[in-house]
């Protein structure tokens, strides 16, 4: 097996390129990583910072979003106080890394539960269930089930999920289009490039609500899968996973969960599913 | 461990990249020569433009000029450059904003071989009545070509590994197929590793075989 020496042996040198750039940051290891929920410490929380209603860093440097409502609840429950989270961006592909390394405590970032996630990170939740959907122009009624997306022009991020669902299973004739980010799929649906813009409803919902956009965009409401957003905390951590759990439920139940999801998502129009009970994974 | 190797989808990713690189290259080879033989001419106007479009575009990141011919050149201005699906014309923007860019470079190296060529060849070339095209043609292009060589490698590696960019606007290269890859299998490392190793394939031996040509071609002074 020459190749898997040599892969080894890059993915080494690739791990202490990517370990040197980590520790650039300044900060102690042990503030993230510390175990148990000793107040008085800090908390890192792994977030999204660029998608709207999800997970949103604004201009003067706080952070909005459904996500980052649930994470601050999360981390009040474990008993930190407001002034000592810390949230730290957690690209997509970065994700499972981060938690291995113990660059955050736990991840809020929408972070859907998979198999293959699950074999490296553990997840406590689902604290929402999300479908993909489509976001089309308001006035535009041509499409009315998934099939109408056949010969239409899709728009989707790069490598995400979504477009590879649309690719080999939604509606496989459609022309796919995929940007770095979502704000080029707008401008190409405001310019009428495209017909639709697909991924999770949540993320679509947090988009349409945005100021930008009011009126202008609307969501069809297919649900063409199921995303079951979790928490992705250590693999085997079972004490911090029944803690945020138990978190999770008691934010459900006092009705902080609604309130989040109304301040959130409530200008889309956006028909959220109820909130789903803990440990179970719609698949 | 390697579960996610699909041999054949990774194949047809670099196949792409291939395409993208050659296209790109061949393009800028010919763009960058004209905007040479602009730099080094005779009339104002045209050095003006060469000197213009070389400091300007060379200044301006490659993501942005790729995103721009999407964005702006597709999208807003609706120019298709005779694709009809979306996965031609992307290609076909990217190669445009490839040879756009790399041209700049090309067309510095290759000014810089034009400056290696005695002024007594040219001088010589004028008195025997040829025009300035024909002593470029002739006479300066042929020797500034064999001397720059190991420059003109270095602008085809950093071109070749500049292509993953495409994947901004969604051309379906290597880069794409990794970001896909890592999106799914939440391997990171291994993953990177394999596309890291895959560009070592495809710039090591460029580098190797035209630093070999570098050396034949060469012109002793």
């Amino acid at each position: 097996m020459k190749l898997r020496k040599v892969t080894a042996a890059s993915a080494a040198v690739l791990s202490l390129a990517l370990a040197a750039t980590a520790c650039g940051s300044g900060k102690k290891k042990d503030d993230a990583a510390g175990g148990g929920s000793e107040a008085g410490g800090k908390i890192t929380i792994g977030i999204k910072i660029d998608q709207p209603g999800i997970g949103l860093k604004t201009p003067d440097g706080s952070y909005t979003g459904f996500d980052v409502d649930v994470a601050t609840y999360v981390a009040k429950e474990l008993g930190y106080k407001e002034s000592d989270i810390v949230f730290k961006e957690t690209k997509s592909a970065d994700r499972e890394t981060a938690i291995e390394r113990g660059d955050v405590k736990f991840i809020a970032a929408s972070y859907s539960i998979n198999d293959e996630r699950l074999q490296k990170v553990d997840f406590a939740g689902p604290y929402l269930l999300a479908h993909q959907d489509i976001l089309v122009r308001a006035d535009d009624d041509s499409i009315k089930d998934p099939k109408d997306l056949n010969g239409k022009k899709l728009c989707s991020v790069t490598g995400s999920t979504s477009a590879k669902n649309v690719k080999e299973k939604l509606a496989p004739k459609a022309q796919l289009q995929e940007y770095g980010g979502y704000s080029e799929c707008l401008t190409g649906l405001e310019n009428k490039v495209i017909d639709a813009l697909t991924t999770d409803d949540s993320i679509l919902a947090g988009y349409a609500a945005q100021e930008a956009f009011k009126g202008k965009f609307k969501l069809a409401g297919f649900r063409m899968s199921n995303e079951n957003y979790g928490i992705g905390l250590k693999k085997g951590d079972a004490d911090l996973k029944k803690k945020i759990n138990a978190a999770l439920e008691k934010m459900v139940k006092d009705g902080s969960w609604d309130k989040a999801v109304e301040a959130n998502f409530g200008p889309a129009g956006y028909k959220n599913e109820p909130a789903p009970k803990i440990g179970n994974i719609v698949k | 461990m390697f579960d996610f190797l699909d041999m054949n989808e990774l194949l047809g990713a670099f196949w792409v990249t291939v395409k993208l690189t050659v296209y790109s290259a061949l393009g800028s080879l010919i763009w960058g020569t004209m905007l040479a033989g602009m730099r080094v001419g005779p009339i104002p106007l045209m050095r003006g433009f060469g000197t213009v479009y070389v400091n300007v575009v060379r200044n301006i990141p490659l993501t942005v000029i790729i995103v721009f011919t999407s964005l702006g050149l597709y999208s807003t201005l609706g120019i298709a450059l005779g694709g009809d699906t979306i996965p031609v014309i992307n290609f076909r923007l990217a190669v445009l904003g490839l040879i756009a860019y790399t041209s700049a470079f090309v067309c510095e190296a290759l000014r810089s071989g034009i400056n290696t060529v005695p002024v007594g060849q040219a001088e010589a070339a004028r008195a025997l009545g040829l025009s300035f095209t024909q002593v470029l043609r002739l006479i300066v292009l042929p020797q500034a070509f064999r001397s720059v060589v190991n420059p003109m490698a270095n602008v085809l590696i950093a071109l070749t590994k500049n292509t993953t960019v495409a994947s901004a606007i969604g051309v379906a290269e290597a880069a794409y197929l990794m970001k896909g890859l890592i999106e799914e299998y939440a391997a990171l490392l291994l993953i990177a590793g394999v596309f890291a190793l895959g560009f070592i394939c495809l710039t090591l031996p460029t580098g190797l075989i035209l630093g070999w040509v570098s050396k034949k071609v060469a012109v002793k002074r």
